[in-house]
């Protein structure tokens, strides 16, 4: 079994919200200097065998981000070879 | 002309799309997500509501949905069709409208009667308003805020391809004020606000919203005749 984990991102220039309502809450933990908070989602996918790199780049381009407004990066976190 | 209205699960205002489409004197047709054809209708409707759980992103997952596929053939072949809030979302996402929609600026769900500019009348569900008319239709989205980038959106103003915009203050932070916007041909046309609810005072704010409908029809009537 193969781990793979896909990172999405809102592409820098498209205004992020959420993040900026949480930026705006940290004041009120204490914590002053945080000068940007931007969310994005993990999404792990685990494959019977190993799965081909460009099979899961095409997942993420096509649907687990929205090329128009995110990027994404995939991963295969190395501790899943051991496993 | 029958006019074909979409359920997907999770869908809210197919029933609503459907007794437009009745109001403007055509016969609407329920598709369901599940369907492998269109049935023959003229023109298709992608409603409101949050279809598959708006899982994922709004729209995305429904995108993926097997009535999807002739849907997209049937836009390229030149059918009208009209998405409609969540349709707005999916049709963004089946890249068959450019940008996308996102979160609005303030996070807020805003939900009002809103109004707007009409500034294409050359689309197949704009042509029976008169040129920057003034309509009030209801908004009620927290993702409607519409996004693409400078070049898109310069390249869509230069086109005409800006159906609507909003006027007397934008709800959600759309670049802009954009509150829809066409394909290139002008039959595929995708709003955030709701001019289903819109056909009747005794449901809504006005009757503005049933130009939409009728528009498709006379447009069909257009091209038949």
């Amino acid at each position: 079994m193969a781990r793979v984990v896909v990172d999405v991102m809102l592409k820098p220039e498209i205004l992020d919200p959420q993040g900026q309502a949480v930026a705006d809450a940290l004041p009120r933990l204490g914590v002053t200097g945080v000068t940007s908070v931007r969310i994005g989602r993990r999404i792990e996918l685990e494959f019977e065998g190993t799965p081909e790199l460009a099979t899961v780049n095409e997942l993420a381009d096509r649907l687990l981000a929205n090329p128009v407004i995110e990027d994404y990066a995939v991963t295969m976190p190395p501790e899943t070879e051991a496993a | 002309m029958r006019i074909g209205v979409v359920t997907f699960p999770g869908s809210l205002d197919d029933v609503d799309a459907a007794r437009a489409v009745r109001y403007a004197g055509a016969e609407p047709v329920a598709l369901w997500h599940a369907d492998d054809n269109l049935h023959g209708v003229d023109a298709i409707i992608l409603p409101g509501g949050f279809s598959y759980g708006d899982y994922l992103r709004c729209g995305a997952i429904a995108r993926f949905a097997p009535v999807m596929e002739s849907v997209a053939d049937a836009a390229r072949g030149g059918a009208p069709v009209l998405g409609i809030c969540n349709g707005f979302q999916v049709l963004c996402e089946a890249h068959l409208l450019p940008g996308a929609l996102t979160r609005n600026q303030h996070l807020h769900f805003r939900n009002r009667d809103q109004r707007l500019r009409i500034e294409s009348t050359a689309t197949a569900w704009t042509n029976a308003y008169d040129q920057d008319q003034e309509v009030l239709i209801p908004i009620k989205s927290g993702e409607g805020r519409y996004v693409a980038d400078p070049a898109t959106l310069d390249e869509l103003e230069a086109a005409g391809r800006v159906v609507a915009r909003y006027v007397g203050g934008n709800p959600n932070g759309s670049q802009r004020d954009i509150a829809g916007v066409a394909n290139e041909a002008g039959n595929v046309v995708g709003l955030m606000p709701h001019p289903e609810h819109a056909i009747d005072t005794l449901t809504g704010p006005s009757t503005d919203g049933l130009g939409f409908f009728t528009s498709a029809l006379k447009h069909l009537a257009g091209v038949s005749g």
